[in-house]
């Protein structure tokens, strides 16, 4: 009768609603061997089984590779515009980024009894959009829109890549969204403010540049994605694209401000080829047009060759490679996952354009390779992370995709997710009791938590 | 839901014969309440701009365009009835139409209730085009036509003793009535929970009274256009 109870007006009220019970983590099997599949994890404090999977959807194809996912439906759907708020939070939608297969998980009448509502082929995703390789997952206005890393042909670089829509009810591919793309060629995170009517979208590279592992000549040769788009989101225009500079290789995930009024947001970008340097840059709109610039870097660090992959041994130092952030609900803190050197930081961006490292973690990394504070080893780095929504817990895993892992943390990764709990006014810090180990031979990579999290929800109303 | 109870009360005072036109600008007035404390038709657009602006004025603009999007729908669906009415000869024809039409929306709402798209195609900034679609869309408008073509009957204007013009004339004038008071109706009651949310209730209670009366409001729709086939006499 009324709308979802996790639909939140505002993000302050996203933030005074009740902490989350369940943590859905995707797995993926990195030699294609087995089935990928969603875990549900137990966060409940209080709960016997705290910190461990209490369900695991498998589904009945091999060689999908998960990687990111998300909700029909979120607080968007309180919009005033759409003058109908009745649609549940309830579906995982679940592309396969290798096999371009999307599935449809049902997560009631429980989370702990998830199962497989729909599949949806690659082949209706091919033929009804042209696309390839779906992505990124988030609810608005029309539907879900999803972002797909591929254009048509066998290697997926046979016309551009985009974005496409899916109906939030039944599922059905509805085509593609763009009207005018621009000069975009590449695609990788989009986000968007809803009320002010502008998408952001980033560029990570095309299916050769990135299905069969890092292409090191390309990326030296600055051939990876470097640039911004912004969109009107209603004419599905690009109305302004921002070239970072060709030397900022893979701006990839794009974190709008959630208070609408702020018409700012960030991006990460994984490797400055000049210095292997990360960044962070700010972007923002002011006088109708849009603006970014660097706000923040993370250098290198120097380490012996012994310690390096092959393919980092002629550096001698091992890049940050930001792979990941998020910026808590409340826009104060933007959490950097720093997958090369096995780093979590915390900016306090309070004002954005002068990121403040407010707090830090180390676990993981290619040279440093930090034990988690409970003595379990943990491979690879700080990756897909997760904040609760009121900012009190961090959760993060450490795998970035199949065939980059094995070039950077030759000896595997095996699937780790953790959590930290962050201050108040900043600081962070491991949580020795949570240290959730996958099924042999499974990597872990998104994760969505139950009722909502800072990835996620879109809102129309300003925190008041 | 009271809005379907009222248009039923309508539609059996309509088939009596002491039918008086009070009880159907009641009507008019008090859908027009009912429309404007909908959440579907407009006043968290209105809470929106007040919080976005930080500014009640800016609430206070935004009603305007949701109050003449409303009027113009309403227009635009009763004044094709007025000049239809004006052909006195075919008057019936007219009315079993509209009550067709009316059973027929609601019929078709009701077997395929979907979630809106077309609605979230329109940009934050075009409220008075956005107002005009959804009273169309949700049939706000058309429900209003059995209740005006009753009030054409119960001031005689379709009658056969004046001549077509001023008949069409004065159904005009009808409809722009109505269509004036029951927008004036809507945007008051849609203001005050404007109002009243952002200066006193907060945020969550845009959540928390927005009910999902699809399957009553196309039921409604069915009501009120079989009142109108059945009360015509």
């Amino acid at each position: 009768m009324r709308p979802d109870p996790t639909f939140y007006a505002s993000p302050k009220l996203a933030m005074e609603a009740q902490p989350e019970n369940y943590a859905y983590t995707l797995l993926l099997s990195p030699d294609f061997s087995k089935p990928d599949a969603l875990a549900v994890i137990d966060v409940k404090r209080a709960s016997r089984s705290f910190g461990q999977i209490v369900h695991t959807v498998t589904m009945p194809n091999k060689g999908d590779e998960f990687h990111h996912f998300g909700w029909n439906a979120c607080s968007s759907a309180l919009s005033p515009l759409t003058g109908h708020a009745f649609v549940e939070r309830r579906y995982l939608i679940i592309p396969g980024l290798r096999s371009s297969r999307i599935y449809v998980v049902d997560t009631k009448p429980d989370p702990t009894q998830a199962k497989i509502h729909k599949i949806i082929e690659p082949e209706e995703v091919f033929r009804k959009t042209g696309y390839s390789r779906p992505h990124t997952i988030h609810c608005g206005p029309e539907g879900i829109y999803v972002s797909a890393l591929g254009g048509g042909g066998r290697d997926g670089a046979d016309g551009p890549p985009g974005i496409f829509i899916m109906d939030c009810e039944t599922f059905e591919v509805l085509g593609r969204w763009e009207i005018d793309r621009g000069p975009q060629t590449r695609h990788y995170d989009f986000w968007w403010n809803l009320p002010r009517d502008y998408m952001v979208t980033s560029e990570w590279a095309l299916p050769p540049q990135f299905e069969n592992g890092i292409v090191p000549e390309d990326l030296l040769s600055n051939r990876y994605g470097h640039s911004l788009h912004f969109w009107d989101l209603r004419a599905r225009r690009n109305v302004q694209t921002i070239d970072l500079g060709a030397n900022h290789q893979m701006p990839l995930e794009v974190r709008p401000a959630h208070d609408p009024v702020r018409e700012y947001g960030f991006v990460g970008v994984v490797v400055d080829t000049t210095n292997l340097e990360a960044s962070i840059w700010t972007w923002w709109r002011e006088g109708g047009k849009f603006h970014a610039e660097k706000t923040a870097t993370v250098s290198p660090e120097l380490a012996p060759k012994d310690k390096l992959p092959p393919l980092l041994q002629g550096f001698g130092a091992v890049p940050p490679l930001i792979s990941d952030i998020d910026l808590s609900m409340d826009d104060r803190f933007l959490y950097v996952s720093c997958w090369g050197t096995g780093e979590m930081r915390q900016y306090d961006v309070t004002d954005p354009r002068k990121p403040k490292l407010a707090g830090s973690v180390h676990v993981g990394g290619i040279a440093r390779r930090t034990p988690h504070p409970n003595g379990t080893p943990y491979a690879g780095g700080p990756q897909m992370v997760e904040i609760s929504r009121e900012g009190k817990r961090v959760y993060w895993t450490n795998s970035l995709y199949s065939t980059w892992d094995d070039q950077f943390y030759p000896d595997g990764i095996p699937g780790v997710e953790v959590m930290a709990n962050a201050g108040a006014n900043g600081g962070l810090e491991l949580a020795s009791d949570y240290c959730v180990s996958f099924p042999d031979g499974y990597r872990a990579h998104q994760i969505r938590l139950e009722g909502g999290d800072c990835s996620t929800d879109s809102f129309c109303y300003p925190s008041v | 839901m009271f809005d379907g109870f009222i248009l039923l009360s309508v539609g059996l005072i309509l088939t009596a014969p002491e039918t008086t036109s009070a009880w159907l600008w009641l009507a008019v007035v008090v859908s027009g309440f009912y429309h404007g404390v909908n959440p579907g038709m407009g006043w968290p657009l209105a809470v929106a701009a007040g919080l976005m602006d930080k500014s009640p004025r800016a609430l206070l603009a935004a009603l305007w365009p949701l109050s003449i999007g409303h009027l113009t729908a309403m227009l635009v669906m009763l004044s094709p009835f007025a000049m239809l009415l004006a052909l006195a000869q075919w008057r019936y024809q007219v009315q079993a139409g509209a009550s067709i039409l009316v059973i027929a929306f609601g019929a078709v709402r009701l077997l395929h209730p979907r979630h809106p798209r077309l609605l979230a195609t329109i940009r934050p900034t075009q409220l008075a085009l956005w107002s005009f679609v959804v009273a169309l869309a949700h049939g706000a408008a058309l429900m209003l036509v059995p209740v005006y073509l009753g009030l054409c009957q119960a001031s005689g204007s379709d009658q056969l003793r004046e001549p077509a013009a001023m008949l069409g004339n004065a159904n005009l004038g009808m409809a722009a009535m109505v269509s004036l008071a029951h927008s004036i109706a809507m945007i008051s009651a849609g203001g005050c929970a404007a109002w009243l949310v952002y200066r006193y209730l907060g945020l969550r209670f845009v959540s928390q009274s927005w009910f999902n009366l699809d399957r009553v409001w196309a039921g409604s729709l069915v009501l009120v256009g079989a009142i109108g086939l059945a009360g015509w006499h």
